[in-house]
């Protein structure tokens, strides 16, 4: 059977979709771990549609710099989940709300 | 020579400017009174000597020009002759300036000894010095300045030393009073003397004597015309200086000054610096008759008006001041009728027997502890006999006796104002005879009788005792101010009996007594078995100049009518002593000049009062002067100020506060306006900054999506 390869414009598609799904995941959630999760969820949007570009002009760097993404990912959660903990140190609650010092 | 001559003015400057930093320096602390005298004798002595020197070895006149003093416009050219105004600063020695110079020096240097030793208990010992010093340093420039200008420096200088001494006690009213009438009447006549100068130069084109009276005399009918208005103007200045009808009233208030500047400045040299102008002008009054008759007139008056004065003043000092004014008329009187050389002959004559006078004066009041009043005194011939005996002699003198030098110089006089007209010498003799009188009522009330200032002993009342007071009523004498004091002299007054002044006054006393006897000889007249001209009228010849080619020479009446004049003249100066002798000598409690003084109330009242002639003046120029000041002075503060004050209203108003308002509405407005602009819109946009992250990323993401938007859709 003839391999059948998707064209670019639907990966794009694709990783607009899941940009779009996580942004509005980091805008209306108030649990702090799933606004984390949604930011994860936009980079990899991103590393799709890096990878997307590095297959249709047979480059290797959007693959070099999507493997990049991911490590700066995992230490970007690492410090995220750090900074959750302390708030939840602080105010007894992982809620987005309540940590609302720095209103002017 | 010439530096020598320098020398002689400015010694007497080098002590004034030495006593003067001393006195000005530290004015509280006591000076040191033998450095003062060194300073101050030795600068006139020093000065008296070269001058000598200098008199007896310089044979004609010559001058020197040290410097030019004030070149303005040289070589311009207008109206069709030069009228460059140069002015040299140049010293003449001639016959005349070394007559002058001569009784300025060693007189000065007599006075100044003598004033060791009667000022020795004043403050202000060395202040006092400085200020004599001065002064001789401005008459010997007046007397040696070789044209007009210079003179008029000395002129000027002269008077500014005299208002100062006038006014010597200037914590007395009436002495500062005195010094500042002084002062304002010198300045009427130095205004008059200005501008004759002002003329003299724009007539002839400079100021210097030999070059003025050079084109005169070569051209006695060109100048005639200027003469008269040049000389009647110089006259002003002479009538101030000189105390003559009608500026003369300067001088018997002059008086409150201390008694040694009286005899120098008031007697001796200042006040005789109008004859010696005069005298020195010669060639521009002889070109005018009109000229020679003021001066001639108004000498004639002044010696008899003020000689009545004297009649009836009880202040020896007063007495004595009268008796100057008297005498400076008749040196006029014999410059106006054409006797130059005679009323040199009696300026020199004066300052012996005057200066003696004063100082014998001064040595009375010094004896008397202050006292000046002639009615408080008496019997001094026991108390103070050198005084009395050089008194005497100087008395003498004045009266015109034979052999005493006032004879010589007045007969001089009296025989120049016969052969000019009869009427002129008998006003002359008449004056001599009232001279003679009152003159010798000072002496015989000083001196003779008893003496009756001990009797005010403690009971020193309100009342005088004496004199014709008792008589007159008070309410006659508007002067009240008539017997004052010397400050120094009024501490110890009547405490103690009169005594004998030291020796360094009655010394100069006698000197000057001496001179006054022989001081005349030189002047012995043909008439008396003399040579003619006599030595010093041969000795001022040269001054004289020819004039229209015509040696001038005062005309001689003949011997026997000269001796019959000088006859008559001592007669009537006879005729006064023995009155004045019948009068307060013979009977001590003077009832006849008591009884005189009550029926001829009203001219006694008018003598006493020095013919109102002061009050004349006060309220003819100094009531009309002070309200038109008061005038002035109403409209200064009251119109000048009111406008002044109305422009500052207007300003305040107008600017003040308009500009106010505008800073403290717009300016501060804008200010304030701004500051409310930025806190309102910080009020409005500190709500964006909600503190909710998510409402950060939602605007943020609708940004993205917005930018997304126009980028893709709205791309042209």
């Amino acid at each position: 059977m003839p391999e059948v390869v998707p064209s670019t414009e639907a990966y794009l598609m694709l990783s607009g979709t899941l940009f779009a799904v996580g942004l509005i995941g980091v805008i209306i959630r108030r649990n702090m771990i799933t606004v984390l999760m949604a930011i994860e969820l936009m980079m990899n949007a991103v590393n799709i549609n890096l990878v997307a570009f590095s297959h249709r002009f047979a480059s290797l760097e959007g693959q070099v710099f999507t493997i990049f993404v991911i490590t700066v990912a995992a230490g970007e959660a690492a410090v995220g989940l750090a900074i959750i903990i302390q708030l939840y140190r602080l105010k007894s609650s992982i809620n987005v709300d309540e940590a609302s010092e720095l209103n002017g | 020579m010439a530096s020598l001559l320098l020398l002689v003015p400015l010694l007497p400057a080098l002590g004034a400017l030495i006593n003067g930093i001393r006195a000005f320096a530290r004015p509280l602390e006591p000076k040191s009174k033998k450095t003062t005298n060194f300073f101050a004798l030795a600068s006139t002595l020093l000065s008296a000597l070269i001058a000598s020197y200098l008199v007896a070895t310089s044979g004609a006149a010559w001058e020197h020009s040290y410097y030019t003093w004030i070149p303005a416009g040289v070589g311009h050219v207008s109206g069709g002759f030069l009228s460059d105004f140069t002015v040299s600063f140049a010293f003449r020695i001639d016959p005349l300036s070394s007559v002058m110079l001569m009784v300025v020096t060693w007189i000065g240097f007599l006075i100044h000894v003598y004033a060791t030793g009667y000022m020795a208990h004043e403050t202000g010992y060395t202040r006092f010095f400085a200020y004599l010093n001065l002064f001789m340093f401005m008459m010997l420039l007046l007397v040696l300045g070789a044209n007009y200008v210079v003179m008029f420096v000395g002129w000027e200088g002269v008077g500014l030393c005299s208002y100062l001494l006038i006014g010597f006690y200037y914590d007395k009213n009436f002495a500062a009073d005195a010094g500042k009438k002084a002062f304002v009447v010198n300045r009427i006549g130095d205004f008059g003397f200005i501008l004759g100068i002002f003329l003299i130069f724009n007539t002839f084109g400079t100021a210097d004597y030999a070059r003025v009276f050079a084109l005169a005399g070569a051209h006695p009918l060109q100048y005639a015309g200027a003469a008269t208005a040049i000389c009647l103007l110089l006259f002003v200045g002479a009538c101030g200086k000189s105390a003559q009808i009608p500026l003369y009233v300067w001088l018997p208030d002059a008086m409150a000054g201390p008694t040694p500047v009286s005899a120098l400045i008031h007697a001796a040299t200042m006040v005789t610096a109008g004859v010696y102008m005069v005298v020195r002008s010669n060639v521009l009054f002889r070109l005018s008759p009109v000229a020679m008759m003021v001066v001639a007139l108004v000498g004639a008056a002044t010696a008899i008006f003020a000689a009545t004065i004297g009649l009836a003043q009880n202040d020896i000092k007063k007495v004595l001041a009268y008796s100057t004014v008297s005498q400076l008329g008749y040196m006029f009187l014999g410059a106006g009728v054409g006797a130059f050389t005679a009323a040199i002959f009696h300026l020199m004559t004066h300052a012996f027997f005057k200066a003696c006078l004063f100082l014998g004066a001064g040595s009375v009041i010094h004896g008397c502890g202050g006292e000046q009043d002639m009615r408080k005194m008496g019997g001094l011939r026991k108390y103070m006999p050198q005084t009395r005996w050089t008194m005497l002699v100087a008395t003498l003198a004045i009266a015109g006796m034979p052999l005493f030098a006032g004879f010589y110089s007045k007969d001089e006089i009296l025989a120049g104002a016969f052969a000019f007209h009869p009427g002129i010498w008998f006003l002359g003799a008449a004056g001599a005879g009232l001279t003679a009188f009152y003159m010798f009522r000072l002496y015989f009330m000083t001196f003779s009788g008893h003496y009756r200032g001990a009797e005010g002993v403690g009971i020193e009342t309100s009342e005088p005792e004496h004199g014709g007071d008792d008589l007159i009523p008070s309410a006659v004498h508007l002067d009240q101010g008539d017997a004052h004091t010397d400050k120094g002299h009024g501490h110890h007054a009547h405490a103690h009996a009169p005594h004998e002044s030291p020796l360094v006054m009655t010394g100069v006393l006698m000197i000057l007594a001496i001179l006054s006897i022989f001081g005349g000889w030189i002047g012995w007249p043909a008439a008396m078995g003399g040579g003619f001209p006599t030595p010093f009228q041969r000795w001022l010849e040269p001054v004289l100049l020819p004039l229209g080619g015509r040696q001038f020479h005062f005309h001689e009446a003949s011997h026997a009518q000269e001796l019959i004049l000088m006859a008559a003249s001592v007669g009537i100066a006879a005729v006064g002593i023995f009155l004045a002798f019948r009068f307060y000598k013979r009977d001590e409690t003077w009832a006849v000049p008591k009884r005189l003084a009550t029926r001829l109330r009203p001219l006694y009242a008018l003598l006493t009062n020095k013919y109102f002639v002061d009050e004349i003046y006060d309220a003819a120029v100094v009531q009309p002067t002070l309200i038109f000041s008061r005038a002035l002075a109403w409209f200064d503060v009251n119109i000048i100020d009111g406008l002044v004050n109305l422009t500052r209203h207007i300003t305040v108003f107008a600017f003040g506060h308009g500009s106010s308002l505008f800073d403290r509405f717009v300016v501060d407005g804008a200010v304030n306006g701004l500051a409310d602009a930025a806190a309102g819109s910080s009020r409005m946009f500190r709500k964006l900054q909600s503190g909710f992250v998510q409402n950060y990323a939602l605007v943020m993401g609708a940004g993205i999506v917005l930018i997304a938007a126009v980028y893709l859709f709205l791309k042209p």
